[in-house]
């Protein structure tokens, strides 16, 4: 228990004084509001889909797909809203692509058996190729989606200056916590990524768990797709594959063990957090765009090393 | 004395190995009864079957004088009737809490499956405190598995049934790989069981644990029940010589 609030702490201690750099080295941008707002705008995208993976991490599965998953959401949020002039059923045949798309990985993974690693590199590819065959590889554009209720409620400014999909992203990071730590589900996850066969044993539904974990998260990944279309008011046909490094970044700053069992949803919170402003910051101080992926590398290397090195203290 | 078990003529086999031939066996209340064998006796595969993990092809199950469906039986159903498994170091999350260990798979919930954690550990910190014994020594409910010792953690799998008030206790193994000081733990522990009227099948390959706190020995052998002794009836040595004389005539 201790333990992990001295993951928090750390993370935490990263968190500003990376922030803590950039003030001091661009004040003129980071004492100034703006760029908080337009991280608010930018990093729900990243942190919701890292909320959704980091429980299927701590059940020792991962999802590779989800990217892929994002394209085809996104692609069939953008078609169907240009077909039927209706976001409602746009937004809704979106996330039922999600579902199934999860559900397809989790039948793979659990009732044939293949681990999940090379499942969803497999199922990538596979949705990747739907989103492709589907838009012929041409981008959408999706301009008057702007006006709609359902934009103004998911990615609008409320108050003129706040973009609701951090809001949303912050329920969102509640209610996982609350069902991760709380709620017998929760419980679940924890001991089959800790000891599958004692959670069998104990006539846990492990397979059933399992699976709804995929069905999660693909359904996080097409609203994360929905969010990105809405504000973007665009669909093309790579979207989401940015994604990829960069939510896993989040959940291993964080310090969620990759090893499974246990995790930390403030800490992937804080770790999408971190990712997200390294980039601007990067490139406000003056430095080279290029620099962005050297500095990810450095931080995430530092991250992770510190939580290494804790863990390895609090076997001993 | 009150029967709390009775298999009668239980078969299984796996392909066309014929793992268990006809076992038939009883249990009484508060009786602890040990499980003796070579590797590949039958031992693992009956409590397996027993628990519901697996299923026996054909057998009869009586329990608490009620006769078991042994189609619709399975770990829950196992459990609700009352059978509590403690398997040799896999029926715990080592890097869990105390109490969530304890209410694996039957959490204490409000109507939308929220935990009463509250609830949860202060069940636990009486658990730990009068069954364990461990008193103020830093370890609380909170506290992770894994900074439990081996006997410690088998207490632990032992505490749930005694919560969760089980008939039978099924002990796999449950002093392999344990040091001496936290062998005589776990055998308390058993004693302890038994003192609740509680039944126990324990599964050994140590005569010497199972001697010091069964009263039955059951000897089983490719799949079939070759001798069952009253401890009463029985020394030490005797018991050695007729499992060793039993294991010879196999081979």
């Amino acid at each position: 228990m201790k333990e992990k609030y001295i993951y928090q702490i750390s993370i935490f201690a990263i968190l500003f004084c990376t922030l803590a750099l950039f003030i001091s080295a661009v004040p003129e941008v980071f004492l100034q509001g703006r760029i908080y707002i337009s991280y608010l705008s930018i990093i729900p995208f990243t942190m919701i889909l890292a909320l959704a993976l980091t429980p299927l991490i701590i059940a020792k599965e991962i999802d590779l797909s989800f990217p892929s998953v994002m394209a085809v959401s996104g692609y069939i949020f953008s078609q169907s809203y240009l077909s039927f002039d209706n976001t409602f059923i746009a937004f809704f045949l979106s996330l039922a692509f999600g579902f199934f798309a999860g559900l397809f990985n989790g039948l793979i993974v659990v009732k044939i058996g293949v681990p999940s690693i090379i499942a969803t590199i497999g199922s990538q590819f596979l949705f990747r190729g739907l989103a492709m065959i589907l838009s012929g590889g041409t981008a959408l554009s999706v301009i008057e989606i702007k006006e709609t209720f359902i934009a103004e409620l998911f990615t609008g400014r409320w108050f003129g200056f706040f973009p609701a999909q951090s809001f949303w992203v912050i329920v969102f990071a509640i209610l996982v916590w609350f069902i991760l730590f709380k709620h017998k589900f929760g419980n679940a996850v924890l001991f089959i990524g800790d000891n599958i066969k004692a959670a069998r044993m104990m006539g846990i539904n492990t397979d059933k768990t399992r699976i709804i974990l995929f069905i999660q998260m693909g359904m996080i990944s097409s609203f994360s797709a929905i969010l990105l279309t809405l504000e973007m008011a665009n669909w093309w046909p790579t979207n989401g594959e940015g994604y990829l490094l960069l939510v896993f970044a989040s959940i291993f700053i964080g310090g969620t063990s990759v090893f499974g069992g246990s995790g930390t949803i403030f800490g992937t919170f804080i770790g999408a957090i971190i990712i997200g402003i390294i980039e601007s910051g990067i490139i406000a101080m003056g430095l080279d765009g290029f620099y962005t992926r050297f500095i990810y590398g450095v931080i995430i290397l530092i991250a992770v090393c510190v939580h290494a090195k804790m863990l390895n203290k609090g076997k001993l | 004395m009150e029967q709390v078990l009775n298999l009668k003529n239980a078969f299984k086999s796996y392909g066309k190995t014929e793992v268990l031939k006809d076992i038939n066996l009883k249990l009484h209340k508060g009786e602890v009864i040990s499980l003796l064998g070579d590797n590949g006796a039958g031992k693992s595969t009956l409590i397996k079957c027993l628990s519901g993990l697996e299923s026996f092809d054909k057998a009869e199950l009586t329990i608490n004088k009620n006769r078991v469906n042994l189609k619709k039986y399975d770990i829950k159903n196992a459990r609700d009737l009352g059978f509590e498994t403690v398997y040799q170091e896999s029926s715990v999350g080592l890097e869990q809490e105390i109490y969530r260990n304890i209410f694996l798979g039957r959490e204490i919930t409000n109507a939308f499956g929220f935990i009463d954690i509250k609830k949860e550990q202060e069940v636990s910190m009486n658990l730990l405190q009068n069954f364990l014994g461990l008193r103020g020594v830093g370890i609380n409910p909170n506290s992770n598995v894994n900074s439990l010792s081996g006997g410690e953690r088998q207490g632990l799998a032992i505490a749930r049934a005694i919560y969760f008030d089980s008939k039978v206790v099924i002990l796999d193994e449950p002093t392999t790989a344990l040091a001496i000081k936290e062998v005589n733990k776990v055998l308390n522990f058993i004693k302890t069981l038994q003192e609740l009227q509680k039944s126990c099948i324990l599964i050994t390959h140590n005569i010497l644990h199972a001697y010091e706190v069964s009263n039955r020995f059951i000897i089983l052998e490719r799949g079939e029940i070759k001798a069952d002794i009253k401890k009463d009836d029985i020394s030490f040595d005797g018991l050695q010589n007729r499992l060793i004389s039993i294991q010879k005539e196999h081979l």
